[in-house]
């Protein structure tokens, strides 16, 4: 398998440089093209200084909440009393999101040398990597790298585990993650306590995403100032992010943009758009947990943290999906309503009785067997399945239904109105 | 307000609170109870249910009581429109897939997912034409039926056997709205504390086969006892409909046996029930007993006590109160006295997850009563010194082998057919431990009354009213003082 497209002229290559060089993948190829130099420099360094230059270069976390990843590492206890985790999220299980995949796929030393760092700057005995069970060509590839970094040397005393998921959509949650490392069952932990307090085993605890920790060497390397500079519009969002581009559009993949790049250029100039004949209907911009956005809202959005917000959706781990005119919109929305209730962990009753009956309502209208009070009901459940869970999974039920009624409104009455055709969604 | 608490409002009502106090407890103590589900003091925290969301001034959305604790000023108000509105979503997700068999469930009236529909929740549902979720019951133990239609997953059961129990058997299976609770498939829920899992949950879900469709909650009279099991002293409600006794549940007591009971002590009440009592005096007539009225029989013990001198042996029931084993010891102190005890002795059952609770191995309530009052277990030796007593009475010890040549007394509430007592000049009938008023003494020293839930068959009295009418009549009240 190679890479699928060479670099587009307007992305800015960080973390995707050597995406499709499989030399790099090699412990001393990565020495080659200069990795581990950043660690070196780091390990020279105070934990706190280091702490301080990432938290100086505006790195936030990529997972999709978007946090400030070096205020999060000062939030470790000062004076360290106990053992510290630091657990990387390779959960990548977000629909519409393929990013992590392939940084470990084709860079598996810039993730193992972020970490590294990472683990130094909170003083951490150990990481765990828990990378997504079905990434089985990422694990492999994560395995072999970590022996290599091992025999080299490279962590020192720290010891780092890859621990393997098993197929659960909420185990990407941070605190469920945990559980799952620990053998229990992965549901998330009502907060507070927040990780670093007591975190993986009870301890405290830092957890990053991969993306934002394969950022951290580049950071140490060329500085927070430069790092800083990368940002074409709010400079609260800094930095190089990778996009996961999939759906109605003629190139979809990855591409890697300063934040603040216009979307509409993303979804034109470098996927080209809809596929022939066909225009741009709606845009999911951070993956399947966030609010649709409708063509001209999507053709007007810069893609940074609050360019999205702005624009009434998230921008979440950038995973695009695109839908062109030929989609429905209905059947779009109840599979991912499909989805969360297939992966509710069933702790809270809002989200486990919620995400059912919402897609069974969504199923029934499909059906063609809507009522006319059914969209009131939907954004009545939605609103009740909203900021009253322990984690966010039922809100991201509710984010498409809310935005897709809002903006879809006359597909949904089409349905209602028998004016199209059932679909049997078994 | 004292020092080192935390201040804050519910609902307008002021409270004082030791800090790290969770918002749920202190609005107990402003008197208000905020609607809970998984929430229970016995149990580590699990914030699932949702439906103790209040509103916290100054928080950014809806809180849950349960996990949130008290901070100085805080403001909490639990009646405002998006903290009912939210708490009427939860109910109405909590009865959709809810089969709503009130009719048929043993739980009706005391179920709090009844109790707070009917407080808070809507009259109908907007969850038409879907069929319910169906799952079979399934025999969980001993004692444990699952209906999982009823379940609100709650989990209360799963920490009660994870956490306290420390015997982790059951889990949450399945996800989604697919989930259930599943037991190990190897195991059976029989553990001896086990029985808890039922008055844990909150509805009909986890129910008891021994009470299975045996009496409805609110035909159930409820009355303060302790629990004679062994000498731990667990406190109990015991539960009588008609004047039996139908069910045995745990009273919190925090500093003796929490929110818990084991299931020896939940099982051991069917003997309050038995029909074949002693239900009239005997006296012995012509070489037989016969039935009398209480003045006769009371005389007659007057006449061998005041007729005899020299020793006398008590020996007495562990599960006596202690005011009949002082009464006994009063009426005898004209003698030489000697007063012992047996016990039936056990395995000792443990409840991992609480410190100082068990089911002891000693299974009598009132030993340590009894030996504060004089009596030993030196019941060997004292049936033997009972062969050449002048008098030997017996208390309510219906398994006794005594033998002896002075008068036999028998205080009691049943008689075997080969009873050694049958031998006795006199039998008093007595109320059993449901049937009276008295205290028991627990291992530790701890001194509980329990109540009388129950009449006593016939003409049957407590021991204690027996032995003072005996004491009075013969003048011991005033002398032993």
């Amino acid at each position: 398998m190679g890479y699928p497209h060479k670099p587009h002229p307007k992305e800015t290559v960080v973390l995707s440089q050597y995406f499709g060089d499989a030399d790099a993948r090699t412990y001393k190829g990565w020495v080659k093209r200069g990795g581990y130099e950043a660690l070196s420099q780091a390990l020279k360094l105070e934990p706190n200084a280091v702490t301080d230059i990432v938290k100086e270069s505006g790195l936030r976390g990529r997972g999709g909440a978007g946090f400030p990843t070096g205020l999060k590492w000062t939030f470790m206890p000062k004076e360290k009393k106990k053992a510290h985790y630091l657990c990387v999220n390779a959960d990548e299980s977000e629909p519409g999101t393929f990013k992590d995949r392939e940084i470990m796929r084709w860079t598996p030393h810039a993730l193992l040398e972020g970490t590294a760092i990472a683990a130094h700057a909170i003083r951490a005995e150990v990481a765990y990597i828990y990378i997504r069970g079905e990434f089985t060509e990422p694990w492999t590839i994560m395995s072999r790298a970590l022996e290599d970094a091992n025999a080299a040397g490279v962590f020192g005393s720290i010891k780092v585990y890859l621990h393997r998921g098993a197929g659960a959509y909420i185990c990407g949650e941070e605190t469920a993650l945990m559980n799952s490392i620990e053998g229990k069952r992965g549901n998330p932990r009502i907060k507070p306590p927040f990780p670093a307090a007591a975190g993986l085993f009870g301890l405290p605890t830092t957890i990053n995403n991969v993306e934002t920790l394969a950022a951290v060497p580049h950071i140490i390397k060329r500085g927070a100032a430069w790092y800083k500079g990368l940002c074409l519009s709010n400079p609260k969002s800094t930095g190089t992010k990778l996009f996961s581009v999939c759906g109605h559009v003629q190139r979809p993949g990855n591409y890697e943009l300063t934040l603040g790049f216009p979307l509409k250029n993303l979804l034109y100039d470098m996927c080209g758009g809809a596929p022939q004949g066909r225009t741009i209907k709606a845009c999911i911009p951070g993956g399947s947990s966030v609010p649709i956005l409708t063509r001209e809202e999507s053709e007007a959005t810069l893609l940074d943290y609050e360019g999205v917000v702005a624009a009434g959706s998230m921008l979440g781990s950038g995973g695009v999906i695109v839908f062109d005119d030929s989609a429905d919109m209905v059947y779009q929305i109840m599979r991912l309503a499909r989805f969360y209730a297939h992966e509710s962990c069933a702790q809270c009753t809002q989200c486990r009785e919620g995400t059912a009956w919402t897609t069974k309502i969504m199923e029934r209208i499909l059906a063609g067997q809507g009522k006319t009070k059914d969209l009131d009901l939907l954004l009545d459940l939605s609103e009740n399945m909203t900021g009253k869970t322990i984690c966010v999974l039922s809100d991201s039920c509710a984010a498409p239904i809310v935005s897709g009624i809002k903006k879809f409104r006359g597909e949904f009455e089409a349905y209602l109105a028998g004016k199209k055709q059932p679909v049997m969604v078994g | 307000m004292a020092d080192g608490l935390i201040n804050l409002t519910i609902d307008g009502a002021p409270v004082s609170v030791p800090p790290g106090t969770l918002v749920i407890e202190a609005a107990k103590q402003a008197g208000v109870l905020v609607p809970h589900y998984c929430y229970h003091p016995g149990l580590p925290v699990a914030g699932v249910c949702r439906m103790c969301l209040v509103e916290i001034e100054k928080a950014p959305k809806l809180a849950i009581a349960c996990a949130t604790t008290v901070t100085e000023g805080m403001v909490v108000k639990t009646q405002t429109a998006p903290a009912k509105d939210a708490r009427q979503g939860v109910l109405e997700f909590l009865l959709i897939n809810h089969p709503l068999d009130c009719p048929i469930c043993d739980q009706a009236g005391e179920c709090e997912l009844q109790d707070f529909v009917f407080q808070e929740g809507q009259a109908r549902t907007r969850y038409a034409e879907f069929a319910k979720r169906f799952n079979p019951v399934e025999d969980f133990g001993p004692d444990v039926l699952y209906v999982p239609n009823r379940c609100i997953l709650c989990t209360r059961c799963v920490r009660f056997m994870d956490d306290v129990a420390k015997e982790p058997v059951l889990n949450v299976s399945e996800r989604g709205d697919r989930a259930f609770i599943g037991i190990h498939p190897e195991a059976r829920l029989d553990h001896p504390w086990a029985g808890n899992v039922v008055d844990l949950c909150p509805v009909g879900s986890l129910l008891s086969k021994d009470f299975l469709h045996k009496a409805r909650a609110w035909e159930l009279d409820k009355t303060a006892s302790i629990c004679t099991g062994c000498s731990q002293g667990c406190n109990i409600t015991l539960d009588t409909r008609d004047e039996v006794v139908v069910r045995v549940r745990p009273r919190p007591n925090l500093e003796v046996n929490r929110y818990f009971i084991c299931d020896h002590g939940r099982m051991h009440y069917k003997w309050m029930n038995r029909g074949d009592r002693i239900e009239a005096p005997l006296v012995r007539r012509d070489g037989e007993l016969k039935a009398t009225d209480w003045d006769e029989a009371l005389a007659r013990v007057q006449g061998i006590l005041r007729g005899a001198s020299g020793k006398a042996v008590a020996l007495v029931s562990a599960g006596a109160s202690s005011e009949a084993l002082a009464l006994v010891k009063r009426l005898l102190s004209g003698f030489s006295w000697t007063g012992a005890f047996q016990i039936v002795m056990g395995e000792e059952a443990p409840l991992a997850g609480v410190p100082n609770l068990a089911l002891r191995a000693e299974r009598a309530p009132n030993a340590k009563g009894a030996e504060n009052l004089g009596y030993t277990r030196e019941y060997t030796q004292a049936l033997e010194t009972a062969k050449s007593a002048a008098v030997v009475l017996v208390l309510d010890d219906s398994e006794c082998a005594v033998q002896t040549n002075g008068a036999l007394i028998y205080l009691g509430t049943v008689l075997g057919e080969d009873a050694a007592c049958r031998s006795a000049e006199v039998i008093l009938p007595i109320a059993n431990v449901a049937e009276e008023e008295g205290t028991f003494t627990n291992r530790d020293g701890r001194d509980q009354r329990y109540y009388q839930a129950k009449p006593a068959p016939g003409m049957a009295q407590p021991a204690a009213w027996v032995l003072s009418e005996l004491i009075n009549a013969m003048g011991l009240a005033e002398a032993a003082r």
